[in-house]
């Protein structure tokens, strides 16, 4: 009978979650551990913690292995558990300036003071599927281990491209002390949303909606041409202050990858000077996550035009749709049955056609 | 480690109070809250969640329906997520219950002035339908701009001769805000208008709530020579109680696509089934509460 079937009950919950269970671990197999996820799906792991807002690799990891690698998954986990966790204080601001670098690269000057470092990237490797990590031994081979992170250790961080730029006039200067950040987890926003609740929406947006989005503006339904002027990937300081120090507390380092992109800007400034600079468009993301920062920076960038002639230039467009559990969660609400709405389309549709049936003289 | 009662800290509760509050002194607007993740999805009643998250004391006794059934999967997950987080007590009976979450139906049985009824809505929106952008419908509501609303509705009755609108059928509350009353059936409008018990909306992820107070009027759209209708079940019974005048769920019964019905809301089609007598109370099974724009 269908009706058992759409209506199992507290048993059929409880079943499925078992039978869930014996699929996420088949029999004999051994498990995979956290620590294994956390140090060989690195990227997985950024990823999850970009989109969960939540920057801890080791509960990203297990996230990932509950969710049995379904990513959207993973970060709503992480999401959900985030939503438990108390604020006990907000950090002074970061200075990404500062990060001890991994990799930096400009695609605006060949040389830049401070050097670009390639560090590590799949950019310029051939994709072919290699073989030998079918069976792969334990490493041995002790010289690679020291080079995570330590590219510039002790040496002064450089400049950022942007300064050049912006001591030229090709960039507008940047505010000085601007209003404190809004927290689009805190605060109810409304459109249109100041620029800082933007970029937290964009840099916590599922990766494929906003590459999606970022491709369209760039390829034909908006006009960001965009320059990287710099990309970073390193390791941050974050700080506390404490009651009674004078100077903040370094806690620790996170690592992240922050996007500074520059485009053409038609518009007229505000003094009325028509396309004399540029405008930057910003990503940051926790973790090494170099697509994901690229198109948020576009995204940014196109979000900034006074009206949005394409889909990726218009803040409601993007920032109602970019959020992966927003989303993932309507779509998946279509499988909750849907029988009393239904029956009420049935009713109208069956009204229509009987209206459509009767014949023209007979109808009122 | 473990969680705070019901789920959400203090601090979040507050937060959904404080809106709350607010949409109930202005009946049928829509407050923005800070919608908080869940460990249940966005789409499977994060606003009604949040909203009883907010609600819920120790002696509290909830109901929760999903298409006004009890034993729906979803109500049942909803239910085992307070009775593991608040531990406060669940039941099944409409009567019982000092607060009911539902999704698509209002209970059969009228619901007494201490009784809650919050919604988990998809849509808080009524205006989406003829605007997509928020901050255009922000103004219409401001201005109380309805006429695209009632030309919509027109063109629907030029077009086939009917409003086909099926659920989630707009309403005008207190005269000032349309209201979208979640994706409830027409069936289950006029229960809105002039009621006893408050009844609350929660959208989590549009992040909107709002509300309707007890006896407030509340009126779903309509013309004098169209007014507003309810799905008619005319010559159909209950298959299990025999009732006439309930929701009916259509459900097909063998091979050769034969149909019976049953009532939607199974906690009163038990009832029903004890007493055949018991009144369902809301006292407007005619087309009662139908905003006629030609008198405006």
């Amino acid at each position: 009978m269908g009706y058992v079937a759409v209506r199992g009950g507290e048993d059929a919950i409880r079943h499925s979650e078992r039978l869930l269970e014996a699929f996420r671990r088949r029999e004999g197999h051994p498990g995979i551990q956290v620590a294994q996820i956390r140090e060989q799906m690195r990227l997985a792991v950024d990823r999850a913690m970009a989109e969960g807002s939540l920057y801890s690799p080791t509960l990203a990891a297990l996230a990932l292995k509950q969710a049995e690698g379904d990513m959207v998954e993973a970060a709503f986990l992480l999401r959900a558990y985030r939503s438990t966790l108390p604020r006990v204080q907000t950090t002074p601001t970061l200075r990404p300036a500062a990060m001890r670098l991994v990799r930096r690269i400009s695609a605006a000057f060949k040389d830049i003071p401070g050097g670009q470092i390639l560090g590590p990237t799949r950019d310029y490797t051939q994709r072919l599927l290699d073989f030998s990590l079918l069976d792969e031994e334990e490493r041995t081979d002790a010289s690679l281990s020291p080079m995570s992170g330590e590219a510039t250790n002790g040496a002064a961080p450089p400049e950022r491209v942007s300064t050049y730029l912006r001591r030229e006039g090709l960039l507008p200067d940047l505010p000085g002390d601007v209003e404190p950040p809004v927290d689009i987890t805190r605060d109810a926003v409304a459109f249109p949303m100041p620029r800082s609740a933007r970029l937290q929406a964009l840099a916590r947006g599922e990766e494929g909606a906003l590459l999606a989005l970022a491709y369209s503006s760039m390829r034909g339904f908006g006009n960001v041409h965009p320059t990287v002027a710099e990309l970073r990937v390193g390791y941050l300081a974050v700080q506390v202050t404490i009651p009674g120090l004078e100077t903040p507390v370094t806690i620790g380092e996170i690592l992240v990858t922050e996007v500074e992109l520059i485009s053409r800007w038609d518009a007229d400034d505000a003094e009325g000077n028509a396309g004399t600079q540029f405008r930057l468009g910003y990503g940051f993301a926790f973790g090494h996550n170099e697509r994901r920062t690229i198109c948020m920076a576009i995204l940014d960038r196109a979000m900034q035009a006074a009206a949005p002639h394409a889909p990726a230039e218009d803040q409601e467009f993007v920032i109602q749709h970019i959020d992966g559990i927003e989303a993932q969660g309507f779509t998946n609400h279509w499988k909750l049955p849907h029988y009393v709405d239904f029956q009420s389309e049935l009713d109208r549709l069956r009204a229509k056609r009987r209206a459509a049936a009767t014949p023209a003289e007979a109808k009122p | 480690m473990s969680y705070s009662f019901a789920f959400l800290d203090e601090q979040s509760k507050r937060c959904v109070r404080r809106a709350l509050l607010k949409a109930v002194a202005l009946p049928g607007y829509q407050v923005p809250f800070v919608s908080r993740e869940l460990p249940i999805s966005y789409g499977w009643g994060t606003g009604g969640i949040q909203t009883t998250c907010a609600l819920l004391g120790k002696s509290d006794v909830l109901k929760v329906i999903d298409q006004g059934a009890d034993d729906s999967v979803n109500a049942l997950n909803i239910k085992r997520f307070f009775a593991k987080t608040a531990g406060i007590r669940t039941t099944t009976l409409t009567a019982e219950a000092s607060i009911i979450q539902t999704r698509h139906r209002i209970p059969e049985e009228r619901l007494r002035a201490d009784q809650i009824l919050v919604f988990q809505v998809p849509y808080p929106e009524p205006l989406r339908r003829v605007e997509p952008r928020e901050t255009e419908t922000r103004r219409m509501h401001a201005e109380a701009d309805y006429g695209r609303m009632y030309v919509a509705l027109y063109e629907d009755i030029v077009r086939h001769g009917e409003i086909t609108l099926p659920w989630q059928y707009p309403a005008l509350v207190n005269g000032r805000y349309l209201l979208s009353p979640s994706p409830i059936p027409r069936f289950d409008n006029p229960k809105l208008h002039q009621a006893d018990c408050l009844f609350l909306f929660g959208a989590g992820r549009e992040k909107r709530v709002y509300a309707v107070p007890p006896h407030t009027d509340v009126h779903s759209l309509g013309f004098e020579d169209h007014p507003f209708r309810v799905e008619s079940f005319a010559g159909r019974r209950c298959s299990r109680c025999g009732s006439t005048d309930t929701y009916l769920d259509e459900v097909i019964v063998d091979a050769d696509g034969r149909r019976q019905h049953q009532c939607s809301d199974t906690a009163f089609c038990l009832r029903r089934r004890q007493d055949p007598a018991v009144p369902r109370g809301w006292g407007h099974d005619h087309p009662a509460g139908v905003a006629v724009e030609a008198r405006r």
